[in-house]
């Protein structure tokens, strides 16, 4: 698929990047030259240096046979344009990054119909939506819903006291008698798809798919906490704080928020009548300790330099705070971060690029079967999938054990007519069915793609 | 330095030459050349042999490729690819000699055509193909087409194309390097098969049309004859010039084409430059040589194609210039320098780099004037980043030190400053005759193999443009760090 993408900033990097590894032709325009440089010695897409705005520069990229437009700039204005003139000139479909408040509240519906823009992404929003996913279930380090949101995904790290380790797979389900999957296992940063008598260790972290309900009774029969973070502290006051604050607030938590520049603060107090604002340094102790770090239910670090959050969030963890999210945008960070105990990380970039590359595996094949959802689980060495099963499908009401699948591929769930089943050898797949998919160390675009 | 994947992809290469020699053999089983279909078969194997530990024992476990890597992987794949061609050369008996055989064929495969024969008539039919596919191999670059017919294993790969493709900025036209690759590739062979039709279509024999072809695609410059092109009628001739031109003119400005992209085309500066040069060069030499001839047609064909042939670095003739009048032959002196348009299959300086030196002089005297001025370097409307602008400088400074050792190296041959200076300058640039000695219708057979030795380094560091070989012959390069 062609796509062209404007801005090679940090976003657009990340972007770039997942977006050539998916084998598409990118072009990739930003008006500094040296970045383009960069990136296309690394990347194999090729680069036109100039405003994406300019008709003349959008020509020269061949923005008129694009099927995929993204304008992921710096300015939302900007990325507004870029997309209005691209669809005009002929592009497929456009999608811009509008991060600004004003505009995600209000107008948002208008502007995407008046310009004709495909999909507005706001990777703060959703940076902020994924932090209060977790915030809902603090035990787990990650959670993703599939659609309708009868079905979930979530990420466990197995503690050294978890009543899981050291037992085979088969015998948990025996055991505890609840409706789940264990899907995927990261152990020394290696992937597993797990079989029944795969036994689980201490420092493993396990994908598992249930319904919601399912996954409640599931952590209180474990001992883990299942009540959501009732206080939350969060430091720093960027956009993904706000977002996150006013999702919470909304929800009944009770919001603390440490901001070191008092205009900052003063804006947030006016927007975010319900949180606590604090104008303080979050990286001096005592304003931390101060402001009850040892009372907090979690902690979230979202200032805008990733090394401050993973040293403010280990100073937190030493404090005993049971939940600590820590956002960390460099990816060489993340690894660093995840050794030194920080099982919870927020990267919104890659977050941005989930959605985008979701977006053009659906755009890819509007036919037959379709992704309807895509997530990547364990730090991006698993993928998760939602296929919508078509009519015309196969394999349709053969048992699953007589499927073939390929290797590092399970199916982890599989929703019909809004009922979440957990498969088993004699369930079968059936057209209109939605089919939860989990690939370690590969790539799908299609439902058939899992099979030999 | 990654090693291991330097290796991979020279014996990547190794197994793509062993392809190509199919089609001499080929040509050596049509016209019942037993013994040279021996040579060929011989040579296939040992490549194919060769190539085989680096590609399955060895096989890289990273595979990411840096500039650096890049640079020493297409160096070493040319040395490789030249000692391999060079084979049939020697096990058939053709070019027994070791040291000629290898000359031979590196100045077919950096598009120089300076060759050692004295006699090519008594060469087989298929030696003499192989020695002319060589330059249709060499012109676009052996490992551009590797990297046309394998998927690149890392984006990095930019890094070899840069350093293969000729010209001061290498850029891609389609996203995909891959893509980019396949469509030079057929433009290239499109318009080679073309240039064989209308050759085929004048008279000329269909073995000799291919033959030119090649050597006219790659801007090479081997003959099947002693007098070169010559004894051909002057219809082949013009066929010869304008494919001569074709071949030298930046293949994207071809894709814009074929996009129907005709605006920046004809705005393309290089391009006219390169048009006037040929011209004014033509003109000079046409009304210098008239007395000669006697008749201004065959004046303005021979001028055109001596022009033409020099610029385009191929190094073909219709007449010994060597027998010109002195203001004739200072023009195709200074010719010999300039080269084709970037992105081309013509070796030289290249007028883009002219034009840019040129733009630089004018840039800097402004300066001297108007010491606080502030001007940028313009090429088509668009800002030269100030690194290529400083690039083009030392690259002709290293240019002429590269022109003047090898000169100086040569220069005990007993054969006069005329033939050592053009001798050097010729397989700098890849062009092919020089004056005296080396001229259009004499070789560098007469020269000693010490001499042979350094030409053929010249030629090589002429086609890959210098860096890569001087870097590859830096022994730290190769340490592990």
């Amino acid at each position: 698929m062609k796509v062209v993408i404007i801005g090679c900033g940090k976003i657009g990097r990340t972007v770039l990047a997942r977006f050539v590894e998916e084998g598409h032709d990118v072009t990739v325009v930003d008006c500094n030259d040296r970045v383009l440089d960069e990136a296309t010695n690394v990347y194999d897409a090729m680069s036109v240096c100039g405003n994406g705005s300019d008709c003349n520069v959008l020509k020269e990229a061949n923005v008129q046979d694009a099927e995929l437009f993204i304008s992921v700039t710096d300015s939302d204005e900007l990325n507004m344009l870029c997309c209005y003139l691209a669809k005009k000139m002929g592009a497929g479909h456009t999608i811009a990054r509008i991060r600004r408040p004003e505009y995600n509240l209000n107008s948002l519906s208008f502007l995407k119909q008046q310009l004709d823009i495909s999909m507005v992404i706001n990777p703060e929003l959703l940076a902020a939506r994924e932090i209060y996913n977790i915030l809902k279930l603090p035990s787990a380090v990650k959670i993703e819903t599939f659609s309708t949101g009868n079905f979930e995904i979530i990420e466990l790290v197995l503690k050294g006291n978890s009543a899981l380790t050291g037992m085979r797979l088969m015998d948990i389900r025996n055991k505890y008698k609840a409706k789940f999957l264990v899907c995927v296992v990261m152990r020394d940063r290696q992937v597993y798809i797990p079989s029944g008598d795969f036994v689980l260790r201490e420092g493993d972290k396990i994908g598992l798919t249930a319904a919601p309900s399912e996954i409640i009774k599931l952590m209180r029969q474990l001992g883990l906490e299942t009540k959501k973070a009732g206080n939350v502290m969060i430091l720093g006051g960027s956009r993904t704080a706000y977002y996150l604050a006013s999702l919470l607030g909304r929800d009944g938590h009770r919001v603390k928020l440490i901001e070191k520049n008092a205009e900052t603060c003063m804006e947030l107090s006016e927007t975010l009548p319900k949180a606590v604002i604090i104008n303080g340094d979050g990286a001096q102790r005592e304003v931390l300790l101060e402001e009850g770090l040892d009372t907090t239910d979690a902690f979230v670090s979202l200032t805008g330099m990733d090394e401050q959050n993973i040293l403010v969030s280990i100073f937190a963890s030493t404090h005993k705070v049971p939940t600590i999210i820590s956002k960390v945008n460099r990816s060489e960070l993340t690894e660093m971060a995840g050794n030194l105990g920080l099982d919870c990380l927020i990267t919104p970039r890659k977050i941005v690029s989930n959605v985008l590359v979701q977006y053009a595996r659906a755009l890819e094949n509007s036919m037959g079967s379709n992704v309807e959802t895509l997530y990547e689980l364990m730090e991006g060495r698993a993928e998760v999938l939602e296929f919508k099963v078509g009519a015309d499908f196969r394999q349709a009401n053969v048992p699953i054990r007589e499927l073939r699948f390929k290797e590092n591929i399970l199916i982890a769930g599989i929703l019909r007519d809004r009922t979440p089943i957990i498969p088993s050898g004699d369930d079968v797949i059936r057209p209109n069915d939605k089919v939860i998919v989990v690939a370690a160390n590969r790539r799908m675009n299609d439902l058939s793609d899992i099979f030999r | 330095m990654n090693r291991r994947m330097v290796l991979y992809r020279v014996a990547q290469m190794l197994f793509l030459e062993a392809a190509m020699l199919v089609l001499p053999l080929g040509v050596a089983f049509l016209y019942g050349e037993m013994k040279q279909a021996l040579a060929f078969g011989i040579t296939i194997v040992v490549s194919l042999v060769a190539g085989l530990p680096a590609m399955t024992v060895l096989k890289p476990t990273s595979k990411l490729i840096f500039a650096k890597d890049g640079f020493a992987l297409v160096t070493l794949a040319w040395l490789v690819m030249s000692a391999f061609g060079a084979a049939p050369f020697v096990i058939s008996g053709e070019i027994p000699n070791v040291v000629d055989a290898f000359f031979e064929t590196v100045s077919g495969f950096t598009t120089t055509g300076s060759t050692i024969l004295t006699d090519v008539t008594a060469m087989s039919h298929s030696m003499l193909f192989w020695r002319s596919f060589t330059h249709w191999i060499g012109g676009m670059g052996v490992l551009v087409l590797v990297m046309a017919l394998v998927p690149p294993e890392s984006g990095r790969s930019i890094h070899i194309l840069r350093a293969e493709m000729a010209g001061p900025v290498v850029g891609k036209l389609v996203p995909k390097i891959k893509d980019t690759a396949k469509i030079l590739y057929i433009i290239y062979f499109v318009i080679t098969i073309t240039e064989v039709g209308f050759l085929i279509a004048g008279g000329m024999p269909v073995f000799d049309a291919f033959i030119h072809s090649l050597g006219t695609a790659g801007t090479g410059g081997f003959g099947i004859k002693g007098d070169s092109l010559s004894s051909y009628s002057p219809y082949c001739q013009w066929v010869i010039i304008a494919f001569m031109f074709i071949f030298s003119i930046n293949f994207n400005l071809f894709y814009l084409m074929i996009l129907r992209r005709f605006k920046p085309v004809l705005k393309n500066l290089e391009l006219w430059v390169f048009v006037g040069i040929v011209f004014v060069a033509a003109g000079i030499i046409s009304v210098n040589i008239y007395p000669l001839y006697g008749d201004a047609g065959e004046a303005i064909r021979h001028a055109f194609f001596q022009t033409v042939s020099i610029c385009s670095t191929t190094g073909y003739s219709s007449a010994d210039f060597n027998l010109w009048p002195s203001m004739a032959k200072s023009v195709i002196f200074v010719l010999l320098f300039l080269g084709g348009c970037a992105g081309s299959t013509a070796g030289g300086l290249k007028i883009s780099r002219v034009i840019l030196l040129f733009k630089l002089v004018r840039r800097d005297i402004r300066k001297m004037s108007h010491p606080r001025s502030v001007a940028t370097v313009k090429l088509d409307g668009k800002t030269v980043e100030p690194a290529v602008v400083s690039g083009v400088s030392t690259y002709f400074a290293v240019y002429m030190i590269v022109i003047a050792i090898t000169f100086l190296l040569i220069s005990f041959e007993p054969f006069g400053f005329e033939s050592n200076l053009t001798a050097a300058i010729t397989c700098c640039n890849n062009v092919g005759p020089g004056f005296g000695e080396v001229g259009p219708m004499n070789g560098f057979a007469a020269y000693s193999y010490f001499s042979k030795i350094v030409l053929t380094f010249a030629m090589l560091l002429g086609r890959l443009e210098f860096y890569p070989v001087l870097l590859a012959f830096n022994p730290r390069m190769w340490l592990k760090k």
